[in-house]
């Protein structure tokens, strides 16, 4: 029987933030469509006999559906699958969107953790991001949430925005310590082709921060919240002790996981699947077929490996080289040996018996790094 | 051949680019049933893809036709093809020598431009007889009675019986052929004397050999027999004549006043050079016919293969050129920065432009070109006297007493709205105004004393420009000059990259540098250290910029969905870096050795 991580996909959004690129669309009049494949996807599980040690609703906003939508869909999930006990399960969510009756039904229903997409605490800066919600929505939410009971929250950043000052992240930084979540995300901004800030950046008009400040906000971020105790376990994510986001470490340490929903990306025996990611073919393909599989991509063991390292390489703890030895059965330094002194030179990676990991120079040259384990 | 030499007639066409050189060709062919409408991939004469693309012929081609003239008799007419541009012209001086007579075509709407004038003098020069044609009748901004004027006023040719024609819809032709046949004389020459056949052009035929293109002066020539090539005294045995008909056709004899090819198992193009002669072996000629010269290369380059494997297919496309290309030159040369490649020599900026695209084209290279050089000669301290095409050989300043260049004669014709900013170019250009001729009101020709390492820079691009293109260029080889040039280093991370080095007039070279360290500064990638940029001349730097250090590359997301389009913008990444030349620690793009051949 097959443990797993499960990531269902509500493609569903008010308004389409202006840096976003994810498959998120605004045609709300499909919801009660698209919930009824994507409850035949699920059921469709049944045969297999999985286990998820963890479930994340993400999107899109999955809460913007109704609170007898998100039953049906997490019913169907408990009739199609074993949950393990201690299963980690997440919704995503954005402020404006959490009622308190909408927060209780989550509750009850099994959902234990929150990740709530805050993004900046200026008003002026989110309405710059196309965001819908203000800041007072999200303290509004986030107080909500506590008094219902959630103990376990994420809450996302995205740092180098258009006209954000290192002050003005600074101070985000320290709003946010000051509510204690257990988990923080600080995303540095990524101008994606098909979005309005790209528009605007080929028209000019994108007033992004300089590099140096760009960096000084990242540095910001780690000293401020590993001074209050987070663990920067990630590149882009910090948390609490033990608050680590189990459903992403699954991504990160190379396990399986499963992918529902338009556009959702799987990872099972080696191979990467996929499902049409518009709403329409998803939906057409799941009522013909029982199935959305846009694709099937096997992936070669050079592949596997080149994943495996530099998915583990986004870890501070770095990458284990006795678990790649486990996984591929070959020596690490016998595959990267040569990429390894290299980088080592460069001071971008550091490495000791069991390890290898990214230096604090690494962590801005990642990519480089990375680039690196590719066949 | 049942047609006399009284009815033949060996003419060519003398054009300026883009005035319908090609497609009046095109209709003297279908109008004489040379070959039919339908096989007629337009412009003939045009064989190469590139040559289409750029309007131009590049290298000369023949062509038989029959015409029935309105006397009622068969005429034998052969048309020579020419290339068009000043890179090529001693290949046109060889062309014209082969001809009786010429038809000049001006555009009736542009009007007779530099490179045209040139050919008419040249062909003037051979006393060939000229039939003006004022093409692109139909143009609506067609000004025949001006293009009339100017050939009167410019060249003093009698205008009166000039042929208005449109190659394009076909009116005129009859009355050009009729012309042809009327105008230009019959050849002369002596089926009894020696042979003495002038090579005009030759191409390299995968089966036969090199072929040479002829025009029998004197004598007869016929398969079997022993041919002597008057410059070398190479001896070969002819395996085959022909005519061309327009593809090669095979006959028995080609006698005086003829034209054809002539096919001798020889290997080389090497050995059928353009305007010698070639006789019979065993009673040869007493002499060659004039005007001989062999092909010197005057611009050099380094050409690298942007991969260094292909180094074996450089080399052997190169030597494919060759065959059919005896002005190429090449040899092997090491840089540094790019690894095994080669030293090549050609006759102009086209030249090397095409042969450049050819490699591309033709034979799937990725090429990396260093700056072009002339060949300057040095005399050194120590007494002795070098000539140095590569920066690499630049001797120590210390051990130059003095330095010479090539210069030019550069005839630029243009409207004379345009000859204050073309004045100024020249002079930027270190030019010296030797004569300015006026056409008339609308129209001037500049000569200009001008070093030819500045023609071949960008001579032609900021003529281009500052004219909209209505200046035409032609340049002719006067001599050596004392010059002050000096040798312009460009250092990255403080090596010197030899590959960017290049040799320039010391007053050029501090704006040359600027351009340069910008240019570069523009098109490195930043690396994870700074990088200086600096332009020296010997030990002392006169530009400098700096490719500041990255900040950043790393992708601040990377979940489920994401992993394969992320691995992608990795890869994409990583291939980036592949194409990339290392120089030290500093990686280099292609478009960096771009940055010393031209400016915008």
């Amino acid at each position: 029987m097959k443990t797993i991580g499960l990531y269902i996909h509500i493609p569903f959004c008010i308004k389409k933030c202006h840096y976003c690129d994810f498959n998120s669309f605004t045609t709300l009049e499909l919801i009660p469509e698209y919930l009824a494949a994507l409850k035949k996807e699920i059921l469709s599980l049944k045969k297999y006999g999985y286990t998820a040690q963890t479930i994340f609703i993400g999107g899109g906003t999955p809460t913007i559906l109704r609170c007898e939508h998100l039953a049906d869909i997490l019913r169907a999930l408990y009739e199609s699958i074993f949950i393990a006990k201690d299963a980690e399960i997440t919704i995503e969510a954005n402020p404006g969107t959490l009622t308190r009756e909408k927060l209780i039904s989550l509750k009850n229903l099994g959902v234990n953790r929150l990740s709530i997409g805050l993004q900046a605490y200026q008003n002026q800066l989110l309405k710059i991001m196309g965001r819908i919600h203000t800041v007072e929505d999200f303290e509004k939410n986030f107080e909500t949430a506590r008094n219902v009971g959630f103990d376990n929250i994420n809450i996302d950043l995205i740092f180098g925005l258009p006209n954000q000052e290192v002050e003005d992240f600074d101070e985000t930084l320290k709003k946010v310590l000051h509510i204690f979540p257990e988990h923080i995300s600080c995303y540095s901004l990524s101008v994606e082709e098909d979005t309005e800030f790209y528009r605007r950046q080929q028209e000019g008009t994108l007033a992004l921060p300089s590099e140096d400040d760009e960096r000084e906000m990242y540095y910001r971020a780690i000293e401020l919240l590993t001074n209050k105790g987070y663990n920067h376990y990630e590149i882009s994510n910090f948390a609490m002790p033990g608050r680590e986001s189990k459903h992403n470490m699954i991504y990160w340490t190379y396990q399986e996981y499963l992918g529902l929903g338009a556009g959702a990306h799987s990872f099972l025996d080696n191979k990467r699947f996929y499902n049409y990611s518009s709403i329409q073919a998803y939906i057409k393909s799941i009522n013909e077929h029982s199935n959305a599989v846009a694709n099937i991509e096997p992936i070669s063991v050079e592949e596997q490996q080149a994943e495996f390292c530099f998915l583990g390489l986004r870890l501070l703890d770095g990458l284990d080289k006795k678990a790649f030895q486990k996984r591929f059965g070959k020596k690490f330094t016998q595959v990267y040996g040569r990429a390894i002194e290299k980088l080592k030179e460069q001071e971008l990676i550091k490495e000791n018996t069991n390890k290898i990991r990214l230096t604090s120079r690494g962590l801005d040259f990642a990519n480089i790094v990375f680039a690196e384990f590719l066949p | 051949m049942s047609i006399p030499r009284e009815r033949i007639r060996n003419f060519c066409i003398i054009a300026h680019i883009d005035h319908g050189k090609s497609t009046l060709a095109d209709r003297l062919l279908e109008y004489t049933n040379t070959i039919s409408e339908r096989k007629m991939q337009d412009q003939v004469l045009d064989k190469m893809d590139l040559e289409k693309e750029r309007g131009i012929t590049i290298k000369a081609k023949a062509v038989r036709m029959i015409y029935k003239a309105d006397d009622g008799k068969e005429y034998l007419l052969n048309l020579i093809d020419t290339p068009g541009h000043v890179d090529f012209n001693y290949e046109v001086s060889r062309s014209l020598a082969a001809c009786e007579g010429a038809l000049l075509i001006v555009d009736a709407s542009q009007g007779i431009e530099a490179q045209t004038l040139a050919n008419t003098y040249l062909a003037l020069e051979h006393n060939l007889e000229i039939i003006p044609i004022i093409n692109k009748i139909d143009l609506p901004s067609a000004e025949p009675d001006e293009a009339k004027r100017e050939v009167e006023e410019i060249i003093g040719l009698d205008a009166e019986k000039a042929i208005m024609t449109s190659a394009k819809t076909g009116q005129g032709i009859k009355e050009v052929l009729e012309a042809i046949v009327q105008r230009v004389p019959a050849p002369e020459g002596f089926n009894e004397l020696p042979l003495r056949a002038l090579i005009f052009d030759s191409l390299y035929d995968p089966y036969k050999g090199a072929v040479a293109f002829v025009r029998v002066i004197d004598g007869h020539i016929r398969p079997r027999q022993m041919i002597k090539m008057m410059s070398t005294d190479k001896i070969f045995e002819v395996a085959e004549i022909g005519v061309f008909n327009p593809d090669m056709q095979p006959v028995q004899y080609l006698q005086a006043g003829e034209v054809g090819y002539v096919a001798a198992s020889i290997k080389n193009v090497i050995d059928t050079r353009v305007g010698d002669t070639i006789t019979d072996a065993e009673n040869p000629a007493k002499e060659p016919l004039p005007g001989y010269k062999k092909a010197v290369p005057m611009v050099f380059c380094g050409m690298y293969p942007a991969e260094g494997e292909e180094y074996e297919s450089l080399k052997e496309a190169l030597g494919k050129l060759q065959l059919s290309d005896a002005s190429l030159f090449f040899e092997p040369e090491t840089s540094a920065a790019l690894g095994f490649g080669f030293r090549c020599g050609f006759l102009g900026l086209l030249h090397m432009d095409v042969v450049q695209e050819r490699l591309e084209r033709e034979y799937n290279l990725n090429i990396i070109t260093t700056a072009p050089s002339v060949i300057f000669k040095v005399k050194k301290t120590d007494g002795s006297k070098i000539e140095v095409d590569n920066p690499t050989n630049f001797p120590d300043p210390a051990e130059i007493e003095y330095i010479e260049e090539p210069y030019v004669e550069a005839s630029i014709m243009l409207p004379t709205e345009y000859m204050g900013a073309v004045m100024d170019l020249c002079q930027e250009k270190r030019g010296t105004m030797k004569d300015m001729e006026y056409i008339n009101e609308k129209r001037v020709i500049l000569r200009y004393d001008m070093p030819l390492s500045e023609i071949i820079y960008d001579l032609f691009d900021q003529l281009k420009s500052r004219t909209r293109g209505y200046a035409s260029l032609d340049y002719e080889l006067t001599g050596y000059k004392k010059s002050d040039m000096v040798k312009l280093d460009i250092l990255l991370n403080g090596e010197i990259v030899d590959a960017l080095s290049f040799i320039v007039h010391r007053d050029k070279a501090y704006g040359r540098a600027r351009q340069i360290t910008e240019k570069l500064k523009e098109v490195i990638p930043r690396h994870l250290f700074e990088v200086p940029i600096q332009a020296a001349i010997g030990g002392k730097i006169i530009a400098r910029e700096t490719v500041k250090a990255l900040r950043k590359n790393v992708l601040a997301k990377c979940y489920g969905g994401d992993i394969s389009r992320k691995k992608k913008l990795l890869e994409k990444q990583k291939e980036g870096k592949k194409r990339m030349r290392k120089i030290g620690n500093v990686e280099l793009p292609q478009e960096a050795f771009m940055a010393v051949l031209k400016m915008e």
